[in-house]
């Protein structure tokens, strides 16, 4: 047996399992999304483009997902550079590590716990009970946007914070003192050296979290109630409760173009900003 | 900025606590504090239905895991050795497995399936000699092992393939020299080198699968995993046992993670 032999004997398990599991049903998807919906629910062979002129018809799962999760990343993103920023700039290397898994650990953990946990403390008896005793009455934050936006920061700060951690951690603190020998302020030095250096930290961290936030079913369905919905939970609705197979699949096609479109216009846009390249990984 | 940070991690943790405390509550509501009690705790590993969902979950983690890292260990091994084309389908493939949403890799199984097995089951019905008899493919466990293994073999991959590549290639190559077999290469080598970076892929699927409840949801069929249970229960309202499960689940997902991070450092180390 040559080594080559051996290599794609080595990857054909791995890639029939990719290719059962993973390229056919994405191509199933693709090829329903032009299909019709049966009478019963499921799907009709067909080839029409009905199903993506119908897509307006969930306008409102797009807007709010559009609109939700580029506002939840800037925020988890404002949010946790300070925190990057104080983790490895300001921290003595004994308790850096500690406090890094610290942040890390909740993203391992149960989204679906920890997301209804925010139930107790947005519902009547959390905040608006508190609100209420301070004299401020009638005030209602679960299954609104706002709880669905805490949600969303709160589950995914750690990977924020993460990327931007690195890439400030690998900044040679030597161009700091550099820049304050040089006579700059240490909030100029700030903007003119330790913002740009960590550039491609908060774009790896704004990625991450918005490819995840635009898939986002749970923390909608838990903490929006049905008033505040993403895609995912059209998606959910159009394939478990209507059974429309072949309007969910449009749907489904539409959500993938939408991130892959985001995505590759967002890296083009980073790399014209900072031709400096920094590999950022996560865990 | 100290008290900043502080302030942070009040608000990663506080949720936390908050159904750890609820989980100690003696009183039935869910959110008046009467008490402490670890009533719910009983409760809960007494109750038939969270014990069976557990069961699923614990069965389904164990045998993905186990899966995804013989065979994305395999995998890496392979894309190793491989340039050109083929290594780029492999690269894309695996971006792709960790970049779609869980939502969308959850309903494409499902549709994918059901059409696949709605296919074949007549073929198996009119082959088997005993009609009655024959089997019939549905949804359910094999088809939920089968999903979380194709998307933490991707993640098993990408670990496995960052510690082979940092990897000394002169240790194979000596090991070569001296007359061993690839394989007694690859098994006296290569194995122990790489083993630490397949220990933490294995707790990491582990992991992921037993949390993952949107992939779980389209997919398990008539089964229920832990996350599905718990899922259904929110809806019909929080319970202290509830907080109580989630409590357990959280501490055991905490002890596999600080496992998994001591073998990574350790690999650091190394």
């Amino acid at each position: 047996m040559t080594k080559r032999e051996r290599n794609w004997l080595l990857l054909l398990p791995g890639g029939a399992w990719f290719l059962i599991m993973l390229v056919l049903p994405l191509t199933v998807v693709f090829i329903f999304s032009f299909g019709e919906r049966g009478d019963a629910g499921g799907y009709v062979p067909a080839f029409t483009l009905e199903q993506y002129a119908n897509l307006p018809a969930r306008l409102t799962a797009f807007e709010n997902t559009m609109i939700l999760a580029p506002i939840g990343t800037l925020i988890s993103m404002l949010i946790a550079y300070p925190l990057a920023y104080q983790l490895a700039v300001n921290t003595s290397r004994k308790w850096k590590t500690v406090l890094l898994v610290l942040v890390i650990v909740p993203f391992w953990t149960s989204i679906l716990i920890r997301s209804y946990a925010w139930i107790y403390i947005l519902g009547g008896q959390g905040i608006p009970n508190l609100l209420e005793m301070l004299g401020i009455e009638g005030v209602r934050l679960i299954y609104t946007p706002f709880a669905v936006l805490i949600g969303i920061i709160y589950g995914y700060l750690p990977l924020m914070v993460f990327p931007i951690y690195v890439s400030l951690d690998r900044l040679d603190k030597r161009l700091l003192e550099a820049s304050s020998d040089l006579g700059a302020k240490p909030f100029a030095t700030f903007m003119q050296v330790t913002l740009p250096l960590s550039v491609p930290g908060i774009a790896t961290g704004c990625m991450l979290v918005f490819i995840l936030l635009m898939g986002e079913f749970l923390i909608p369905a838990l903490l929006g109630g049905g008033k505040v919905f993403f895609v995912g939970n059209a998606l959910v609705d159009l394939f478990l409760q209507s059974r429309n197979w072949a309007y969910g699949s449009a749907v489904a096609v539409t959500l993938i173009v939408i991130m892959l479109v985001t995505v590759t216009v967002y890296m083009r846009l980073i790399s014209r900003l900072n031709t400096q390249r920094d590999d950022v990984s996560i865990m | 900025m100290r008290v900043y940070a502080i302030c942070v991690y009040l608000f990663l943790y506080m949720p936390i606590a908050i159904i750890a405390l609820f989980s100690f509550n003696a009183g039935r509501h869910a959110s008046q504090l009467q008490g402490f009690s670890v009533q719910w705790y009983g409760r809960a590993l007494k109750n038939p239905f969270v014990m069976d969902a557990l069961q699923t979950s614990l069965m389904v983690a164990l045998v993905s895991a186990l899966l995804a890292s013989v065979l994305g260990t395999l995998t890496a091994i392979g894309l190793q050795g491989m340039r050109g084309p083929v290594r780029v389908i492999f690269d894309g493939i695996i971006y792709i497995a960790i970049m779609i949403p869980g939502i969308v890799i959850g309903i494409a199984t499902l549709i994918a399936l059901v059409t696949v097995f709605d296919q074949i089951n007549p073929w198996l019905a009119a082959l088997w000699p005993e009609a009655s008899e024959a089997p019939s493919l549905s949804m359910g466990m094999g088809s939920l092992i089968a999903a979380h293994t194709m998307f933490t073999m991707a993640l098993v991959v990408v670990i496995v393939r960052a510690r082979l590549s940092s990897l000394e290639r002169d240790l194979a190559e000596a090991s070569a020299d001296l007359y061993a077999t690839p394989f007694g290469t690859f098994w006296q080598i290569t194995l122990p080198l790489i083993a630490p970076a397949i220990l933490a892929g294995f707790l990491l699927s582990f992991t992921f699968s037993f949390d993952d409840f949107i992939i779980a949801f389209f997919v398990a069929g008539s089964e229920t995993t832990l996350p599905i249970y718990i899922f259904s229960s929110i809806r019909r309202g929080v319970t202290p046992e509830i907080n109580a499960i989630g409590t357990m689940v959280m501490l055991a997902s905490l002890i596999l993670l600080i496992i998994a991070q001591l073998i990574l450092r350790r690999e650091h180390k190394a």
